[in-house]
Formats: C-alpha cells, structure tokens, sequence
C-alpha cells in the first residue's frame, strides 16, 4: 500500500494531496503540466521535501513530519524513471543496469537476464548512452531502475520525450513489466491514451490538489474531472471487451454491461478487454429512436442525472444498464427536450467518434513482443 | 644542444610545475567543490581570497610569501623551527610560490567543470541507492575529468612561466629557484647571454606547445570516455 498525504510549498505553487494506491499496478497520477504530478512524485523519491504530512510505503515510512523521518533519497528503495532518462553517459548500457543493481540493499527479486530480455536490451548491453535512439534510453532506463529491485517504480512520463511511433514501441514494454514484475508503479502522465492503456487506478489532478481518485473507468468518467482534462475531453470510459471484427468494413464490435458499441476496427482479438472512450461532447440525445441517420451507435437508454456546466452547456448522464453514458448538450436543447431524469432517451453515438485504441489492459501473451523494438 | 646551466633549469621548472600542480590540484578540487555546491555566510571573502593571486601583482603575491613563509615569517618560524622546512631560496618554495600563483586558474577551471555536471544525473544515482560519496565518485568525479585535466595543464602552464612571486619569494638561485623565465631573465644581464636567452625560449615554446598538445590528447580520450564524444 503507497500511502501519501502531503503538503508542499514553494514560491507561487502550493501543493495539497493525499491519496493511496494498491501495491501492486499501475496507478497513474493525471493531469494537465503544473498539476503538481511530477511534485508528488519527487516528494515520493525524497528528491522534494513536503513542510509537512507523510508518505508510507509498504508499511514503511518514507517521510513523516510529525514522527520527523525524513529517509534518504539511497535507502527508500523507488526506481525512479525520468522523462530523459538521466542514463550515465561515462557507463556502457550494461554498467548502467548494474549501477543500481550491486547497491541493492534487499536480496535480488529481479535478475538481470528476465530485465534484459523482457525489455529487449540484450543488442544493446556493450553501447554507450550517447549511441542509442530516444526509445532505446528509456527502455535501459526503465530496466536500471528496475535492476535496483525496487519498492516502487516512478515514472515521471517516460514517454513524453518521444514520438508517436516510439511511444507505441515502448508501451507494450511497460505493459509486460505491469504484469510480469510485480513491482507497484506510480505512472505520471498528461496523456488520457496513456492512462486508459497502462493504469487500473488514477489520482486526477489539478493546480495541486487531487480531484478525483479511483479506478481509471470510473474517474475518468466523472463530469467533475473538467478542470484535469478540459471540456472537450469530458466522456465516459465503457470497459467492454471485443465481440466480433468485421473487417470487410473496418469495424469492431465492443460489448459493455448493458449494451454494445460499433467502433473503428480495434487492434486485439475477440474477447480481449478494451476501453472504450466516449467524449460526452460526441454523443447527441434523441425522444425517438431516429431512423434515417447515419449514426450507427443507438442506444436506449434512461436519464440518470442532470448537472449544470459553466455556459451553455449541461451534463446528462444516462444510463444504459447498469453502464453509465455522459451526453454533453446545451442548456437550451436541454429545455426544448424538457429532459428530466427517469425519461426515456436514444443515446446517439457516431462509430468515428468513439476512441478504443488505447485499450489493452492485460495484454495477450505474445512472445513476439519481447523481439520487437 | 643546452648548456649544463641550461638543463639545470629546465629540469628544475619541470620539477617545480609537476609537484606545484600535484599540491594545489586536489586543494584546488577541494575549494571548488565548497564554492560550486555549498553556501555559508562569508562565502565571498573565500570567494575573493581564493581569486586574489590571480588580479594582484605577481610581485605582491610573492613578497605577501615572503612576509608569511619567510624564515622570521609569521608562519615562516615556526616551519622552520618544528619542522626543519626552509622555503626562502630552495625548490620547495619555489614550488610553493608556482603552486600559488596558479591556485586560482585550477580552482576556476575545476569548478566551471563542476558547475557543467548535470545534478540530475546524480540525483538518478541516489535513486538507484548510491550514497552521496557513492554519487561523488562515481558519476560526478568521472564527469569532471576533462575540467580536472584543463585545470592541471593551466597549473603546469602558470607553474611554468611563474615569474614575479618566484623572483621576489624565493631569489634567483641556480639549481634552486632559477626555473627556465628567471634563467632567460638573468640571460638578458650577461653581456653574451643572447644565445642562451634565445636557446631558453625555444625549450619554453617547445614545452608549452607538448604540454597543449598533450592535453587535447588526454581530453579527448576523456571525453570519449565520459560519452561526450
């Protein structure tokens, strides 16, 4: 258990938050650049000094004010991934795997050779830093904090430096180091893709606090996170699984409790478990099952709330089932439907509009991942 | 090629820049990590101390010596009388004047490198469990190797043309304080000392031009060594 609540002061930024997460998963800290993610994570290291509150690891405190334990950055234990991976460019790649390994104060749980295949560094060991691409330091990166046999792995965006291509060669790595190593993984990220990818829980935050924590369906489906991802990427998150492919039309059929989405062909096999993202922007209201449209996606479905928004905008949230849809529409439609909730609706959703690439939460086990890259 | 009297002298700089440089370089890395990474009240007066020789009068370093190291000296005594070390007249002071005069360059040098090191790099080191001298040797010192090293050659380089605080310390005493500058100093006062003047030049460009050289050999290696390359 990753037990933190803290306080953090500096010049024009405070910094107030507390939150816990498993011991073991991903668990994302989400949020726009100056939300205070990387701070938390810093303060997590020992990098950063909280004025007060605590941070218990495991049962273990890293830092209390109170009891005033302050443990040194060396003996807490986190392998800390940099967004520039901060690899020594006087060492090979191997010697910077072993760096942290041979100061390891516990007996090795994480050898050297299953971190070298499973992040594919076994080219790379005689190299030295300056010669590898951007994706290739990551991923030694990522096996040097590892080797050190961490309490907890920080990841402060380790893909953030990179482009998209690298990005999606790193990100099945990350995945296999999820559900290989066992290793509780504190993820900084400003990328909903990433989250919906890689976590299971997620600490949204904005200008220093945490405004909502909790499974990564459930809080990025909630209308209040608005001040962490804007308006226009306010939606609900449908946790469904694959049904069928049709690729003669470049489709895919995603099933969620409640109903079934068809969406642009998604990138795993029937049955894997996908998340779907639904912007609630991209989802339109209707009394009558519209005939005639082009929109494929018509669910009936029950108003379960109505929530103001600044402007002219209102978050309706129906549900279909036991699944819950956030529909973004204006006050004034709002009035002229006179929705209230307990109506009956048609939930609209255009198929181009629904987002399930960033969906693969437990991978299938693909051997030939370890060889890409 | 060179007269006895000649080589004398040149063997006598190259003595006095080896240990001159050999003395003050870990000093000088020393100081330079107190002013690069540490802050205290009276910080500056080091600070200025540290970088006096370097503005004040060759000549004023050396009598400053002279007042302090000298035999009667306010220091000077008591080296002599508990330990035996003269330093008025012999290499050993003349050590200490070169030593002296080129204390500031190493100090700069060593800490520009210092200052260039990415602390981030360290800070990845402890996360991996390194301690802070763990850190110190190595991630930062390695770093630092081509700054130590242009810090050393500007020692051996100002060790090698000291002149004014070694004259005024220590005298000009052959096959003890005569280094190649004050040799081709007293060469200009003999009526036939052209020759010999001239000869001395040639060993100082010759030294001065291996001396470069060598260094960027080294600094290059270095370089590569620490992934700069």
């Amino acid at each position: 258990m990753i037990e933190v609540d803290i306080r953090i002061a500096r010049p024009g930024f405070t910094l107030e938050a507390a939150f816990s997460a498993p011991p073991a998963g991903i668990t994302a800290l989400f949020g726009r650049s100056g939300a205070g993610k990387t701070t938390i994570i810093q303060a997590v290291a020992g990098v950063v000094r909280p004025v007060r509150g605590r941070i218990v690891v495991d049962g273990t405190a890293y830092f209390d004010a109170d009891r005033h334990i302050d443990l040194p950055v060396e003996r807490r234990r986190v392998g800390y991934v940099f967004q520039d991976a901060r690899l020594f460019p006087h060492m090979s790649v191997e010697r910077n795997l072993r760096y942290g390994e041979r100061r390891a104060r516990v007996a090795p749980f994480i050898g050297f050779d299953p971190v070298v295949d499973l992040l594919g560094l076994r080219a790379l060991l005689g190299r030295r830093p300056h010669t590898l691409s951007g994706g290739e330091r990551q991923r030694v990166a990522i096996g040097r904090a590892l080797l050190a046999q961490p309490r907890l792995l920080l990841m402060d965006e380790p893909l953030a430096a990179l482009d998209e291509a690298r990005k999606l060669d790193i990100l099945p790595y990350i995945e296999r180091l999820r559900d290989v190593m066992g290793v509780p993984v504190l993820y900084v990220s400003h990328s909903i893709d990433e989250v919906l990818r890689l976590s299971d829980r997620v600490v949204a935050l904005a200008a220093g606090r945490v405004v909502a924590a909790g499974p990564v369906a459930e809080v990025m489906s909630r209308p209040d996170i608005l001040p962490v991802v804007g308006r226009f990427d306010l939606g609900t998150i449908l946790e469904s699984v694959v049904v069928a492919h049709d690729a003669a039309y470049g489709l895919s059929t995603l099933g969620f409790p409640g109903g079934e989405l068809r969406v642009p062909l998604v990138d795993v096999p029937v049955g894997a478990p996908t998340r779907a993202r639904v912007r609630s922007r991209d989802v339109a209201l209707a009394l009558q099952r519209p005939e005639g449209v082009s929109v494929t996606n018509r669910l009936p479905a029950v108003v379960s709330g109505i929530r103001a928004m600044e402007g002219a905008y209102v978050d309706v949230e129906v549900a279909i089932g036991p699944s819950a849809l956030h529909a973004m529409v204006t006050r004034e439609s709002l009035d002229r439907l006179a929705l209230r909730p307990g109506m009956p609706v048609w939930a609209l959703v255009k198929t181009v509009a629904v987002d399930s690439r960033g969906a693969s939460l437990s991978p299938p086990d693909d051997p030939g991942l370890i060889a890409q890259g | 090629m060179l007269t006895p009297e000649e080589w004398t002298a040149v063997a006598l700089s190259l003595r006095v820049a080896f240990w001159a440089t050999f003395w003050s370089l870990p000093a000088a890395l020393a100081v330079a990590l107190v002013l690069a990474r540490t802050s205290f009240p009276g910080k500056g007066l080091l600070d200025g101390l540290v970088y006096l020789p370097l503005v004040l009068p060759k000549v004023v370093v050396g009598y400053l010596l002279l007042v302090m190291l000298g035999a009667r000296g306010l220091i000077g005594q008591y080296l002599d009388a508990w330990f035996g070390i003269r330093l008025i007249f012999t290499t050993a002071g003349a050590t200490v004047a070169a030593a002296v005069v080129s204390f500031p360059l190493t100090v700069n040098a060593i800490r520009l490198a210092l200052e260039a090191v990415d602390r981030g790099l360290e800070t990845a080191a402890r996360t991996l469990g390194a301690g802070r001298l763990d850190v110190f040797l190595t991630i930062t010192l390695p770093l630092m190797l081509p700054g130590i090293l242009s810090g050393a050659l500007l020692a051996i380089a100002s060790a090698l043309g000291e002149f004014g605080a070694t004259i005024t310390f220590v005298s000009n005493v052959e096959g003890q304080t005569r280094t190649i500058p004050l040799a081709i100093y007293s060469a200009t006062h003999m009526p036939d000392g052209d020759a010999m003047a001239l000869r001395l030049t040639v060993v100082s460009i010759v030294l001065a031009f291996g001396a470069l050289l060598l260094a960027n050999l080294a600094d290059r290696r270095i370089r590569r060594l620490v992934g700069r390359a």
